[in-house]
């Protein structure tokens, strides 16, 4: 029996791999890429309670944390490019122009 | 029964995954681990009867978002490993501890919580029409209408912003 | 257990060969039309009237020596014709062939499965095959096909708008993402989409065109620009599957396109009595009928237009067929509010 409960587990741990991946790689995009993981497993909760309270609001909710996943993504590769074209690296460690 | 296995395989192979794309030190092979993590997220919202999410999660998060990544990476792919230089005030080994003391945490929290009574939520009322895409459609419609205007208005803004900030001159 | 393993399982292979051997063969359609268009008479030595230059094709390419680049990735580099491939096939699993027949005393609908986001589902599968043709570029490890690669992969995904667009105005009209529901929606309505939605159906067959990499949009596998495009370095049955890929996808759009637009199983004129006869014609040979005409004309306009720059491409699709296709859904939903 899967019980919600199960879910939640996968989610958190889904969860604690993209803050370690966060907190750990220094390549930028990885560090994106593991928000992209954050956001998934918000959304896997979400659809799971969704399932359970036969309620379809949890899934308009993931629709929307899609849709500004999506917008974010655009938005930070973007800067990612721009920053790229002036300082020719993607290691955050070495982005700190606006450090004292 | 089936639906035990089907979700143990799933969920291993997304945590599985989700190991992979972090710890890969080749970008474009993590990016690859990404997209099938998603397509077993996907997998996942079928067994939790959501078809319409799985379909559009495979559309819009497989097939737009990580493509977009998979551009990126290939036109800032560099000779040398972009881990080469590293803040001497960093403290990878004390934030791995911290965040796998989370993770046991919430665990313990889940589990405990599991074995309680719960408060009583009140289901949603019944709507109109059946079927998972027309609910959630008719949700869009009535109820959440003035978030998915929002929601259209944020992805124009962030499609002009990408646009102005990737390109050469203004 | 019969009805719910055995039959699914005996359509899947029925499915996938008859898939196969089709896109075999349009290897041979192909050059034959070309051939007739530009008045000869094409291959004719392989058996009789060249009908088995297909096999022949197959065994030349499997017996040719599989070169890999030094420095490509390889598992990337095998990966890459495969993920091609296998969206290609499965989405099949959605097409109707037919309605419902009678086989030997047993009910048996003639499409693999009817999930109702069985659109959606074709439209997902679709935008998962562009990684194929990025990850062959990059894997080639060498600048032209990397090149030629972005440069295929950024029109696929500009065609994807536009063709997405018209799909969701057929949606509008039929009340249903199910493609079995769309095909009933043309039976009760008794006419074809294609003439309700005229201007959809032909921006949905230029981004097909597109979609495919075909002619006058096959610029970035073309021997003359960037020396053959993001299969350069692809030699013997890689090469094959690539080249298979793209007739495979072009069998799907005819598929869809038949199952959207032009009636699916319908036969012409459904609610004209007087047409009668034309009911001797099973359903699923009225579908292949329909899919054969748009892959032929396919063809024929390989045949006849010349290439599109890529400059000219992209600014067809950005400008001309995402604004027309919105402008259609807009009115759509106009007429369909207000007649309804």
């Amino acid at each position: 029996m899967i019980t919600p409960t199960h879910y939640m587990l996968l989610s958190a741990a889904l969860f604690v791999i993209g803050v370690i991946g966060v907190m750990a790689r220094r390549n930028i995009i990885i560090i994106f890429m593991s928000i992209e993981l954050i956001l998934n497993a918000v959304n896997i909760n979400l659809i799971a309670f969704s399932a359970q309270l036969q309620n379809a609001i949890g899934q308009v909710f993931a629709i929307f944390v899609i849709a500004v996943a999506a917008a974010e993504a655009a938005v930070g590769l973007g800067i990612i490019l721009a920053f790229y074209r002036n300082k020719e690296t993607v290691n955050i460690d070495e982005m700190n122009l606006m450090r004292w | 029964m089936a639906e035990a296995i089907a979700f143990y395989v799933i969920a291993a192979f997304i945590l599985g995954f989700a190991v992979l794309v972090v710890s890969t030190k080749d970008t474009v092979h993590s990016v690859l681990f990404l997209v099938l993590d998603f397509l077993f997220v996907a997998a996942l919202y079928v067994l939790l009867q959501a078809p319409f999410l799985a379909a559009i999660q495979v559309l819009v998060y497989a097939g737009g978002i990580v493509v977009l990544y998979l551009f990126v990476v290939m036109l800032v792919n560099l000779k040398r490993p972009p881990e080469a230089h590293q803040d001497p005030h960093r403290r990878t080994k004390l934030g791995l501890g911290l965040a796998a003391a989370v993770l046991l945490e919430l665990g313990a929290i889940l589990v405990y919580t599991s074995t309680r009574p719960g408060t009583p939520v009140a289901a949603g009322g019944t709507l109109p029409v059946t079927g998972n895409t027309e609910q959630v459609g008719w949700l869009l419609y009535t109820n959440y209408l003035i978030p998915f205007e929002i929601a259209s208005m944020l992805l124009l803004v962030a499609m002009i912003g990408a646009i102005v900030l990737a390109k050469r001159e203004l | 257990m019969i009805d719910t393993v055995v039959i699914p399982l005996l359509k899947i292979v029925i499915v996938l060969n008859a898939t196969l051997v089709g896109v075999t063969y349009m290897v041979l359609l192909e050059r034959k039309v070309i051939a007739w268009a530009q008045s000869r008479l094409g291959p004719m030595r392989v058996g009789p009237y060249g009908i088995l230059q297909p096999i022949a094709d197959a065994v030349k390419l499997m017996i040719k020596e599989d070169i890999t680049p030094v420095r490509a990735d390889k598992w990337v580099f095998t990966a890459a014709p495969i993920i091609s491939m296998v969206p290609a096939l499965i989405v099949y699993a959605v097409i109707p062939f037919g309605p419902e027949v009678n086989l030997f005393g047993r009910q048996v609908s003639l499409y693999v499965t009817d999930i109702n986001v069985g659109l959606l589902y074709v439209v997902s599968v679709a935008s998962v095959g562009v990684y194929g043709i990025i990850l062959a570029g990059y894997a080639s490890n060498s600048k032209y096909p990397l090149l030629a690669s972005l440069r295929a992969s950024a029109q696929l995904i500009s065609y994807e708008v536009a063709v997405t667009l018209t799909l969701v105005s057929v949606i509008l009209m039929a009340g249903t993402l199910s493609m079995v529901g769309i095909v009933r929606a043309q039976e009760a309505g008794h006419v074809w989409f294609a003439f309700v939605q005229p201007i959809a159906f032909g921006i949905f067959f230029i981004g097909g065109l597109a979609e495919t990499n075909r002619a006058p949009f096959d610029l970035p596998e073309a021997e003359q620009e960037l020396t053959g495009g993001f299969h350069t370095e692809y030699s013997g049955m890689r090469f094959a599957l690539f080249f298979l890929a793209e007739y495979a996808n072009m069998i799907v759009v005819s598929s869809v396109a038949t199952t959207l637009f032009l009636g699916g199983w319908l036969r012409p004129f459904p609610n004209v009595a007087a047409l009668g006869f034309l009911d001797f014609v099973p359903a699923w040979m009225w579908f292949l009928i329909k899919s054969f005409v748009f892959l032929y004309i396919f063809i024929w306009v390989r045949a006849t237009l010349p290439r599109y720059r890529y400059d000219q491409l992209m600014r067809l699709g950005w400008k001309f067929l995402i604004p027309l296709a919105i402008a259609n859904l807009v009115l759509t939903g106009i007429v369909k509010v207000m007649l309804l």
